[in-house]
Order: C-alpha cells, then sequence, then structure tokens
C-alpha cells in the first residue's frame, strides 16, 4: 500500500476541490459522504501502510516526489514526502481522529446553512496538516503550516456573521503570524548553514557543520517561537481560548487534537538540532512547565464549558512541551497521541451537550445532564478521568512518564516536576468541576429547553465511543517498567526517529548524563501524582455536589477568583501595553507616511503637471504656427552655421 | 565660374531667388486661404530650382539641371496629394482658413 500512499494527500485535496467548487449545488447528504470518505479512505491506506512498512524494524523512510516546486540554482524544494516512524503515527492520528470528526460534523451541523462550506474547510485542512507533518523537507513543512493557519481562520470565524467569531478568527492568525516570523528565521539559518532544507540531508549535514554549533541555541530558540504561536504557549497562548469561537467540531479536531499539536511534532522532527540545543531546550521545559500550570489555574473559574476544555488543551499542551524540553520525545509524543483522543472525546461530549441544549455554553444553566444524556455522560467521564491521570486511563500513562523524566532531569529537574504536579492537581479539580456542574447536582436548565432535551443522534455518539476506547486504553502501549514488567512500544516505535538526535549530539561531542531513577523513587512519584489526582476529585466533589455550590454570575465574582476568571486580565495587559501602543506609533507613522513620502511622490507629479501644462500651449493645432516655427528654425540653423560654426 | 550668364550677372539671379523664396515665406505665413498656401510653396520650391539652374550655368555642371526635374517631380505629386486634402477638407468642415483647421491641439 506504499505505493498507493499519495493517495493519502490527493483525497483530501481532491474532497476540497469537489466541494468547494460545487458547495452552492450541491445537497448535504452527498457533500458529506465526499468529506467523510476524503478522509476515511486515507485512513485504512496508512493503516495498510503501516503494516507494510514494518515500523518496528524499518529504518530507512520511504520517500516519493509528487510534483517539482522550486528549483532556483542550487536551492531546490519538491512537493515531496517521506514516510517514516514519526510522519506515520500524526498521519494516523489526523486520518484516523479526522474521520471520526467528520462523522461527527454531519450530526452536529445537521441544519446548518454552512453545511457544505464546513466540509470544504475541514477538507482543505486535513490536505494541509498532512503536508506539514508528511513533507521531507521544511519549505512543505511550512506551507502546511501556514496552510492549516488559514483553515483555523476560516472555521473560527465560521459564523462570520458574528462578530465575536470573525475577531476571533483574525486574534488568532494574527498571533500565529508572530510565531511564524520565527519559524521562518529557523528555516533561513538552517539553510544557510547546512546548504538544505530536506530533512535528510540537513541532519547528515549536521555532525560536520561546526560553524551551526555555535548558533544552535538560537535556531532551536527561533523554531520554538514558531511552536510557540501554533500550540498556545506563554506569551502566544490567548489566541486559542477565543478559538472556540468555531464549531465545536473545529474546536475539537483542529484546538485540540492536531493543530496545535504541530508545535510538538516540528521539535520531534527536529529533534536533532533541539537535542544539541541544551539551554534552548531547558527554556522550552520551564515554559512548557510554567504554561502548565497557568493555564489550569485559569480553568478553575471557567463557567463556559468550551472555554474550561480550551484552557485544558493550552495546559496538556504544556505538558509536552515540558517532555520536549528534557528531551522526552517519546513521551511528548506519546501524550500528544493520548491527549488526541481524550481532548478530542471531551471537546465531541461538550459539543453534544451544546447541540442537545440549544447552544447553551454555560455551565451554569446545566445540571444533572446524566439522566438526559447517558452515552455522553459515559464516555465523557472516561475522557475525564484520563485527563485527571487514574490509571488504567491512558492520561494516567503519559502524563506519569512526562512526570518521571521530567523529575530526572538535571539541575532545574524537581522544580518542573513540581510545577507539573501542581497542574495535575488542578486539572484533575477543575475537570471534575466541570463534569459536576454539568453532569450531577441540581438541574438548572431552562424549561424550553429541558423539553427538547434528548441524547444525540448516532452520528455524534458513534465518534464519542471509538474516542472513549481509545482514551481509556491507548496509555497501555507504554508502560512503565515497575508495572508489571512494563510495555514500551512506543519506545522501540520511535527509536530510529530519535536515535537522529542522539548521533549529532555524540558528533558535537556534547555529553548528555543519563538520569537514572530508581524504581522506589519511580513507584513513589507514580503514587504521588495518582494521590494529588484523586485529591482533585475528592475537593471537587466536596464543592460541587457536597456543598453543591454553583459559580455566582458574572459580577458576583470578588477577589482573586475574580482575577482568574478574568483570566489575570491578560488580554487587557496585551491591549494597553501592546496593541494600544502599536497602533498609536503605527498611527503617528501612516500620519508621517502620508505627509511627507506621499507629499514628495505627488509633488514631483505635481510640478511636471505645472511645467506641461505651460509647455502644451505651443500646439496650437493651427498650421500657421508650425509653420512658423519651422521657419524660426530655419533661421536658428543658419545663424549658427554662418556666425557660430567652424 | 563664369559669373556673367547670357550677359546678366549671376548676382542677379539670386537675387531674384531671395526674392521670391522671401515672397513665398511669408505668404505661407501670412495668408489663410490653403490654396494661397499651396501657391506660396510652389513659389518657394522655384526659387530653388532658378537657383540651381543658375550654379549648373554658371559651373558649368549638368547635376543642378537634374535635381531641378526631380524638384519639379515632387512639386507635382505634393501639389496632387496636397489640393486633394483640401478639397476633403472643404466638403468636410466647408472651409479652407487653414487657421479654423485645429482641431489637433492641447
Amino acid at each position: 500500500m506504499l505505493d498507493l500512499f499519495f493517495l493519502v494527500i490527493l483525497l483530501p485535496l481532491l474532497g476540497f476541490l469537489v466541494n468547494g467548487f460545487l458547495y452552492r449545488k450541491m445537497n448535504h447528504t452527498l457533500a458529506a459522504i465526499i468529506g467523510i470518505s476524503a478522509v476515511a479512505i486515507p485512513f485504512f491506506i496508512t493503516v495498510a501502510a503501516l503494516f507494510q512498512y514494518d515500523p518496528m524494524h524499518a529504518t530507512k523512510p520511504y520517500n516519493f516526489i509528487l510534483l517539482e516546486w522550486i528549483h532556483a540554482g542550487s536551492f531546490k524544494v519538491n512537493f515531496a514526502y517521506q514516510v517514516d516512524q514519526l510522519s506515520l503515527y500524526m498521519t494516523l492520528i489526523i486520518t484516523g481522529i479526522g474521520s471520526l470528526i467528520h462523522v461527527y460534523s454531519m450530526g452536529y451541523m445537521h441544519g446548518d446553512a454552512g453545511f457544505n462550506r464546513f466540509f470544504v474547510y475541514l477538507n482543505l485542512f486535513i490536505f494541509s496538516m498532512l503536508n506539514l507533518v508528511l513533507g521531507d523537507n521544511l519549505v512543505l513543512m511550512f506551507l502546511g503550516w501556514e496552510g492549516v493557519g488559514v483553515c483555523s481562520y476560516l472555521l473560527i470565524g465560521f459564523d462570520y456573521h458574528k462578530s465575536s467569531a470573525a475577531n476571533a478568527g483574525m486574534k488568532a492568525f494574527i498571533t500565529n503570524r508572530i510565531g511564524d516570523v520565527g519559524f521562518a528565521v529557523g528555516i533561513f539559518l538552517t539553510y544557510w548553514y547546512t546548504g538544505s532544507v530536506v530533512y535528510t540531508d540537513v541532519i547528515s549535514a549536521l555532525p560536520n557543520a561546526i560553524p551551526f554549533k555555535e548558533i544552535i541555541n538560537w535556531v532551536a530558540f527561533a523554531f520554538f517561537i514558531g511552536a510557540i504561536g501554533k500550540s498556545a504557549q506563554i506569551p502566544l497562548y490567548v489566541w486559542l481560548p477565543d478559538a472556540m469561537a468555531g464549531p465545536t467540531p473545529v474546536s475539537a479536531l483542529i484546538h485540540a487534537a492536531t493543530m496545535v499539536t504541530a508545535g510538538v511534532f516540528m521539535i520531534a522532527r527536529l529533534n536533532p538540532i533541539f537535542m544539541a540545543a541544551e539551554i534552548a531546550s531547558d527554556y522550552i521545559a520551564i515554559t512548557g512547565a510554567v504554561t502548565a500550570l497557568f493555564a489550569a489555574t485559569i480553568g478553575l473559574y471557567q463557567t463556559d464549558i468550551k472555554k474550561v476544555l480550551a484552557y485544558s488543551t493550552v495546559s496538556q499542551l504544556g505538558y509536552m512541551f515540558l517532555a520536549m524540553g528534557v528531551g522526552a520525545y517519546t513521551a511528548g509524543m506519546f501524550h500528544l497521541m493520548t491527549h488526541a483522543f481524550f481532548k478530542a472525546l471531551m471537546f465531541l461530549g461538550s459539543g453534544s451537550v451544546i447541540h442537545a441544549m440549544h447552544h447553551e455554553q454555560d455551565m451554569r444553566n446545566m445540571g444533572n445532564l446524566k439522566n438526559y444524556m447517558k452515552i455522553t455522560w459515559i464516555t465523557f467521564m472516561i475522557g475525564t478521568l484520563a485527563i485527571a491521570g487514574i490509571p488504567p486511563f491512558s492520561g494516567f500513562f503519559s502524563k506519569d512518564l512526562i512526570l518521571e523524566k521530567a523529575f530526572g532531569h538535571h539541575g532545574i529537574g524537581p522544580l518542573l516536576w513540581g510545577l507539573g504536579f501542581l497542574g495535575a492537581l488542578t486539572t484533575a479539580f477543575y475537570m471534575f468541576r466541570l463534569v459536576f456542574l454539568t453532569f450531577y447536582g441540581k438541574e438548572r436548565i431552562d424549561h424550553h429547553v429541558k423539553h427538547h432535551l434528548h441524547e444525540s443522534p448516532l452520528s455524534i455518539t458513534f465518534p464519542l465511543m471509538v474516542l472513549a476506547i481509545g482514551a481509556a486504553f491507548a496509555g497501555l502501549l507504554q508502560v512503565p517498567h515497575v508495572l508489571f514488567g512494563g510495555v514500551h512500544i512506543l519506545d522501540d516505535f520511535f527509536k530510529p526517529i530519535f536515535s537522529q538526535g542522539e548521533v549529532v549530539v555524540q558528533a558535537w561531542g556534547i555529553t548528555k548524563e543519563p538520569h537514572h531513577i530508581s524504581e522506589s523513587t519511580e513507584i513513589l512519584l507514580m503514587v504521588l501524582s495518582v494521590g494529588i489526582a484523586l485529591t482533585g476529585i475528592i475537593l471537587a466533589r466536596t464543592f460541587f455536589i457536597g456543598k453543591g455550590l454553583v459559580p455566582p454570575a458574572d459580577e458576583g465574582f470578588k477577589g482573586l477568583p475574580k482575577v482568574i476568571y478574568n483570566k489575570y486580565f491578560i488580554d487587557e495587559i496585551y491591549q494597553a501595553y501592546i496593541l494600544t501602543p502599536l497602533i498609536e506609533i503605527s498611527d503617528a507613522l501612516a500620519d508621517w507616511d502620508k505627509k511627507f513620502i506621499d507629499g514628495a511622490v505627488v509633488g514631483v507629479g505635481k510640478l511636471f503637471l505645472t511645467l506641461s501644462d505651460s509647455f502644451r500651449r505651443l500646439q496650437t493645432g493651427v498650421v500657421g504656427d508650425y509653420a512658423l516655427y519651422i521657419v524660426m528654425g530655419a533661421f536658428f540653423v543658419l545663424y549658427y552655421v554662418f556666425f557660430k560654426g567652424a | 565660374m563664369n559669373t556673367i550668364i547670357s550677359g546678366v550677372p549671376l548676382t542677379y539671379y539670386l537675387t531674384l531667388a531671395v526674392i521670391m523664396f522671401a515672397t513665398g515665406v511669408l505668404g505661407v505665413l501670412l495668408r489663410r486661404n490653403a490654396v494661397v498656401i499651396f501657391m506660396s510653396v510652389e513659389l518657394m520650391l522655384n526659387s530653388v530650382n532658378l537657383v540651381f539652374i543658375s550654379f549648373s550655368k554658371a559651373m558649368g555642371n549638368i547635376g543642378g539641371e537634374v535635381i531641378v526635374f526631380f524638384v519639379m517631380a515632387i512639386a507635382a505629386a505634393e501639389a496632387a496629394v496636397g489640393l486633394a486634402i483640401v478639397i476633403a477638407i472643404h466638403r468636410h468642415k466647408k472651409t479652407v482658413f487653414v487657421d479654423e483647421i485645429n482641431l489637433l491641439k492641447w
């Protein structure tokens, strides 16, 4: 099936083109079938290709070229693709979860006027995302990177007649541009020092690129700025919570499971660079750990069900970056996958709730939904247990692996672990707060809504059930050694990818001291993290079931809760100290531009206009005048010949 | 060089040619009627012919007389084309006064 792998990339493009050109005429069922199969068929091809490629033993990637793109002197970039363990892993997540969410969208978007347009955008997104992960060079990754950014913009602003949605789309797009500058700088530096943008060439050039070693931290940092923007880390995370203005399937697919993990994928793909960049890596780890805790605390007081999940996504992405920063690449990719399952599940679950509640997103108006929506409730519960880190659900294994690796990191290790540990407590608390407020307790539902309250159709519940299975069991791919001897499928799976970095590190003579922590410490850490998760759950239960607390109306928040409810006023601070000055400077410059630059340009034009206005009066149109000029000219020539001539 | 041609000094011929040429120039510049302007142009051409003939005779060189034939042929052709244009303009504008034909201007 590897020779059919080009279809994985082309089918979503085809779906996009067919639906894109015909969406005004197409009936909804047909558009949905085209949209779903454009993602589902690639998924099955990928599964088949996975078996043929035999990732556990293969060491060489499978490459193919679709199209020549840029050939300028020695600079060559093609639409060329590289199938290896990492790209297969990402492709499976994208097409697998992608097709479930396409099926879900068919039910969720039912009756929406923009139904066909929605599938057009989704297919374009899948196409861009596949270019991002499958491309064999940095430029193609950048193309996909920008492509998913555009789709994110289009889908956040899907309800473009609502100004809040349109603004949120712009906010996401512009915030991402800041990061993209860093990414572009990283590509330029890499090309300058290694003479290529193709991964395999870059990696084989690295051991001898000694000048590159001197600036490797800057290069890694530049790439990381790109990752900060796309993967919503401090300080550029502000766009992601606002992105929840998009339809819920979009939040699940783009803003939880796939696109926002692009930054993590990039670090994994460029692991030789990041492994050698130790200072930048420490910075990444700190950013990740701080984001993990910071975003989780904001989640504590949110009342919009999707906002809680959005901050939870920022927080979980923080864990992934923490893993990447401490060099635990497998752990980061592991969490990326488990998070894709349980976060997509919870977003889709919240979508099911919102769908049933007639677009009510405020948890203060919910409660006791477990009696009305059994499947949604049970699957959501599985997702919540997974994110809270309760064994044997998937989140436990991946988060525990990250915390363990963070603890073993030299120097700042225990500090990173501490931040992550507090984050785990906060996560368990706010997630169960969400569950208790939504599915348990007193009913606070508007009686009109209650009249229509029902479980969602099969197209919505089926993806929930599949994802719930993943969220429950995906963690078993990588089990720590201390539990029943352990399972290390992912370790072996990713070995060919992450050993690339070790070769470079050895060639450059960077010594990495192994951080082995004893088995007893490992068990202690595990018990502690389960204990802290249970503490969070019990606390949430005391507050929201025992005491039956419900968050107050917006103005009811006082003191610290008020600050947190308003997201630490970060948006307002950005507005006051960055945006407003920027706009003022821009206005002043625009003024200067209009007066001086435009004045000079327009002035030159006016000067010539005035001059020519007087000269053109010579052209009277009267033949006699022209004859006179000829005679005068003749006299002038005669005068010159006879009196001035040699 | 023979400065006396048929008993008349060369200077006289040249003086006559200058007077004819000046008359032609003034006619072109001052008259409004296109037909009269044509006549003035012919006058200028003939004054030039006179100069050619005079020098040809005075210097014993046949070249000048040959040129005169060329000039006369060109003048005839020019008059034919020019008068056709004048007629066309007259049909169109009901006038042959050149100061009234001034559409092509700034």
